[in-house]
């Protein structure tokens, strides 16, 4: 059974609007679908405004989708009740700091999710705070302190042991590490991948980092203005890309040794969600691009092994 | 709490408001307590008494009852009702403000507008119409000053917290399983009490004011019962014969409401964090330098020398040395490489060149800045504004906040080559459409007339770069210019600044984080930890053989595309605080090839002027490498 099944979610958000104007929209997410096994991590890479934040906030129940199902273990959730998620599917936030209240100690932050979500008593839950915060190699002695007290790589470690708290089954790390230093980075990185195993976690791991998302991930998807254009195995998807796209974004990332030249024409705009293109909506960045690619929009197919991508014209 | 109540003593007109206030409420508060005569009680006989006879110390009123227990018992009463009316008008339109932020949409559409409803009467008149509907008396009063307040509540704390909404805090509470009221009470609740404490801090003196008033006109408190507005209107008649009866409340009310106001602003002062962080106190045009001991002599090195450059940060009594004998140059048609981790003072060092770092709190205490030669930490400030930007031109990381979001980018590109070019206007333009061509933003002609916020990442930084180059400055400092951006537009950025350099003899100083970047851009680079230098050499020669333990860790943690699943290798443990620095390299708690040596002194310089090494233990000898 896999741990995540998505079927045909979407979230459409509604723009404008007023007394003089009529409404517009933009689909941030078109209908994505997609499964992951229990166990593995499932990186999502791609730029802003892609709908990769969109698509994982419903997937926490914090956006109530517009169209689709989620399946956690079999289960569906329907309603967009964050506390009933909340103890299959937690979220590690980008911005460590601002994820923890200002103004609560460390251990209230930590007792919430195991107060509201498991209803479990006082003296049980002292135990198991200290032992979450073990698992995240954090001294028992932090816990009555206030977040400003702590620098980025320890305040994501606190980010970490909330989500923990509630004994999810999925984490969904949205850019966990992208607000921290280098050096710090890869401790992050390591003690999630600890506690995967220690768990039997699923993630869905989501960052704008190449060269990060293809160290963590079983399996990568990459999104491109609200559609999935490419999913595959991490460590075949940025060798052999198959959408324009995603080669755009492997020549794009900073390689030492590779000459410095621009991947593409510094004239491209990306396309206005406003003003959605018919047909694929990266033709117009596109050198493959054909007149059937500015009508017919493509579905994702299968290229290659374990390997999917929407384009007419894929790269062999 | 104490340091709340430090902060606001340090203040000298918020302490004398305390005081008063103090000594006033302590005043009323023991009114009853002392022998005073029944303020009610009319002894005609003794109609307007002058103030100091025996028994009256204040004198008397028209009734000849004793204006000092009026004034007391009157005091108390307005104290009551204006605090009463503070704290009603607080809970209920911090309620409102509260719940509207929170819940957003629809629900913070139809309360607003109520509010705005309310707020559209002038106050006074909505005052008097509410006491009109429910009838006179201080009850009503209180009522009525209390509604009219309300919107000014709502929508403050409205405000903040539909900024506390966002926050991803809020979002990890509902996925702990909060429910509204609970997030409400625990999590909002908490970060807005501080504003509702100030805003009823600054209001009460008013309120208090408003309830006078309406006593004044007989609309509050009822007679023969005193308060500081009934006692005014009441001597109005006799303003000119017996003044003492209208001076004595008149003051009181001066102290009440004055006090009051000073001291809430003493409060607002010490809790707003903005003002608490120092918004209020404006850095000069120039940061200051103090340089002790002799200031380097000149070596002819590059275009742009810093020579053992020291800036430090003084807070309090703590020192903060972001920047140590820091040496480096660049040379024209040269990219020079920063790389470095926050907090190492490589922003500080940037800055510092152009003395933009704010003091207060910083301080350059050491080291030169040659700009072909000439001293720019000793120039007149008249001098260093004619080179910033036209000399020495800076790219920043975040070109939204660099950008005035009021202000058209073509008017900003304008004024930016004005400040240094007397030129017209249409000539000044046309430069700023070329330079926007210049860094690639397509239909430039239309692009000049956008605002900041309708442009993206990407094309924001274009303009910032565009800025940079306005007046063709011979050297570029870039902070971080492309760590905000997605890749796509990373690389076009960089091949942009790459083909400027190359075609303009620009020299850059390219600061960031990542190997990556530098590798393709620069030609030497620095590697900085802890505010020093630990390495310099070229890239080519530092990236195959990096000679500093830091560089090579460093290097290590980056993971390279291409690599496929596995685990990254982690520099344990956390780097320096500045203003602890240990002895010898700071590095050396972190690194596995430290001994007792490390610890103990400064530590020399090994290599020669091409490639630098600041470690005893060096992965390889610089020299070697050369050879």
């Amino acid at each position: 059974m896999s741990a995540l099944d998505v079927t045909e979610l979407s979230k459409t958000f509604p723009v404008g609007g007023g007394l003089l104007h009529k409404p517009g929209a933009v689909r941030a997410v078109r209908p994505v679908s997609f499964t992951v096994e229990t166990g593995e991590t499932l990186g999502i890479v791609g730029e802003s405004g892609c709908g990769k934040s969109t698509l994982a906030r419903m997937l926490v129940g914090l956006i109530e989708p517009t169209t689709g199902q989620i399946e956690i273990e079999g289960k569906p959730l329907d309603n967009a009740d964050a506390a009933a998620f909340g103890k299959l599917i937690q979220y590690v936030f980008q911005d460590p700091v601002s994820s923890l209240n200002p103004r609560k100690t460390i251990r209230q932050i930590i007792e919430a999710p195991l107060k509201y979500l498991h209803g479990m008593a006082g003296d049980v839950r002292a135990g198991r705070i200290a032992e979450i915060f073990a698992s995240v190699n954090l001294r028992e002695e932090f816990l009555d302190r206030y977040p400003h007290e702590f620098c980025g790589g320890q305040a994501q470690r606190i980010g970490i042991a909330r989500a923990l708290a509630a004994a999810p089954r999925i984490m969904v790390l949205d850019e966990p590490v992208s607000a921290l230093d280098v050096s710090v980075q890869a401790q992050v990185l390591n003690l999630m991948a600890d506690l995967r195993g220690q768990f039997n976690l699923t993630y869905l791991f989501i960052s704008h980092d190449l060269a990060v998302v293809e160290a963590v991930s079983d399996r990568i998807m990459v999104p491109y203005f609200g559609s999935v254009v490419e999913i595959g195995r991490a460590e075949d998807l940025f060798k052999t890309p198959r959408h324009p796209y995603t080669n755009l974004l492997a020549d794009s990332a900073p390689v030492v040794g590779r000459a410095l030249t621009a991947p593409e024409q510094r004239d491209t705009e990306l396309p206005d969600p406003l003003n959605p293109p018919p047909g694929c909506a990266f033709a117009g960045r596109c050198p493959r691009a054909t007149e059937r690619c500015l009508t017919a929009e493509p579905k994702l197919r299968p290229l290659g092994d374990d390997q999917l991508a929407a384009c007419h014209h894929p790269l062999d | 709490m104490s340091g709340f109540l430090k902060l606001l003593f340090r203040n000298r007109l918020a302490a004398v408001g305390a005081v008063i206030i103090g000594l006033i409420c302590l005043v009323a508060l023991a009114t009853p307590l002392l022998p005073r005569a029944d303020p009610d009680v009319p002894a005609t006989a003794d109609r307007f008494q002058r103030p100091f006879r025996p028994g009256h110390l204040l004198g008397t009123d028209h009734l000849g009852r004793d204006l000092a227990s009026r004034l007391l018992w009157g005091t108390r009463l307005s104290l009551a009702v204006g605090v009463a009316a503070a704290l009603i008008a607080g809970t209920i339109g911090s309620t409102i403000g509260i719940v509207a932020g929170y819940f957003g949409g629809r629900i913070d559409n139809v309360i607003m507008r109520g509010v705005d409803m309310l707020m559209a009467f002038p106050y006074i008149l909505l005052a008097l119409a509410i006491v009109a509907a429910l009838g006179p008396g201080l009850m009503n009063a209180l009522i009525a000053v209390a509604a009219v307040n309300i919107p000014f509540f709502a929508r403050n704390i409205r405000g903040v917290t539909v900024g506390l909404a966002g926050r991803e805090f809020i979002d990890a509470a509902r996925l702990a399983g909060k429910g509204h009221t609970r997030i409400i009470l625990t999590e909002l609740l908490p970060n807005v009490a501080s504003m509702i404490v100030i805003a009823m801090s600054t209001t009460a003196g008013w309120m208090i004011l408003e309830t006078a008033g309406l006593s004044f006109l007989g609309l509050g408190s009822q007679p023969p019962v005193a308060d500081l507005g009934s006692m005014l209107g009441e001597a109005r008649a006799a303003l000119i014969t017996s003044p003492h009866t209208s001076v004595v409340p008149g003051v009181m009310i001066f102290l009440i409401v004055m006090s009051i106001n000073l001291l809430g602003d003493g409060v607002r002062n010490a809790l707003d964090p903005r003002l608490r962080s120092g918004a209020l106190t404006r850095p000069r045009a120039v940061t200051l330098v103090e340089r002790r001991g002799a200031i380097p002599a000149a070596d002819q090195k590059g275009l742009l020398n810093i020579q053992d450059l020291e800036t430090q940060f003084h807070v309090g009594d703590r020192v903060y040395r972001a920047v140590n004998a820091v040496s480096l140059h660049v040379n024209p048609g040269e990219a020079l490489g920063i790389i470095a981790e926050s907090g190492s003072g490589k922003s500080v060092t940037a800055l510092s060149v152009m003395g933009l770092v704010a003091s207060p709190p910083g301080v350059i205490t050491g080291g030169a800045v040659r700009y072909e030669g000439e001293d720019l930490l000793a120039a007149t400030y008249r001098s260093l504004r004619e080179k910033r930007g036209d000399k020495v031109a800076y790219i920043f990381q975040d070109p939204l906040s660099t950008l005035h979001p009021l202000f058209r980018v073509g008017d900003q590109l304008t004024e930016a080559i004005q400040a240094h070019h007397k030129e017209p206007d249409d000539a000044a333009r046309a430069r700023a459409v070329e330079l926007l061509k210049a860094v690639r933003i397509p239909n430039a002609e239309s692009r000049i007339r956008n605002y900041p916020h309708q442009m993206s990442g990407g094309m924001r930084q274009r303009v910032g770069i565009a800025m940079a180059l306005a007046n063709d400055p011979e050297v570029i400092i870039a902070d971080e210019p492309t760590t905000a951006l997605d890749v796509t537009v990373q690389a076009q950025i960089l091949s942009l600044l790459d083909d400027l350099r190359r075609e303009r003899g620009l020299a850059i100083i390219f600061i960031t984080h990542d190997f990556d970047v530098v590798a393709q851009l620069c030609e030497r680079v620095a590697v900085m930890y802890a505010g020093k230098i630990v390495e310099e050499g070229p890239t080519g020669a530092i990236l195959a053989q990096p000679a500093h333990p830091y560089t090579r860790r460093l290097m290590a943690c980056l993971p390279e595309l291409g690599g496929g699943k596995r685990r990254l290798a982690a520099i344990p443990g956390l780097p320096p605080v500045v203003s602890d620095l240990p002895p010898g390299c700071a590095f050396a708690p972190r690194c596995d090839k430290a001994t007792a040596a490390c610890r103990a002194g400064e530590i020399p310089f090994d290599g020669d002027a091409a490639h630098r090494v600041h470690c005893l233990h060096p992965e390889f000898a610089p020299m070697e490498v050369l050879a």
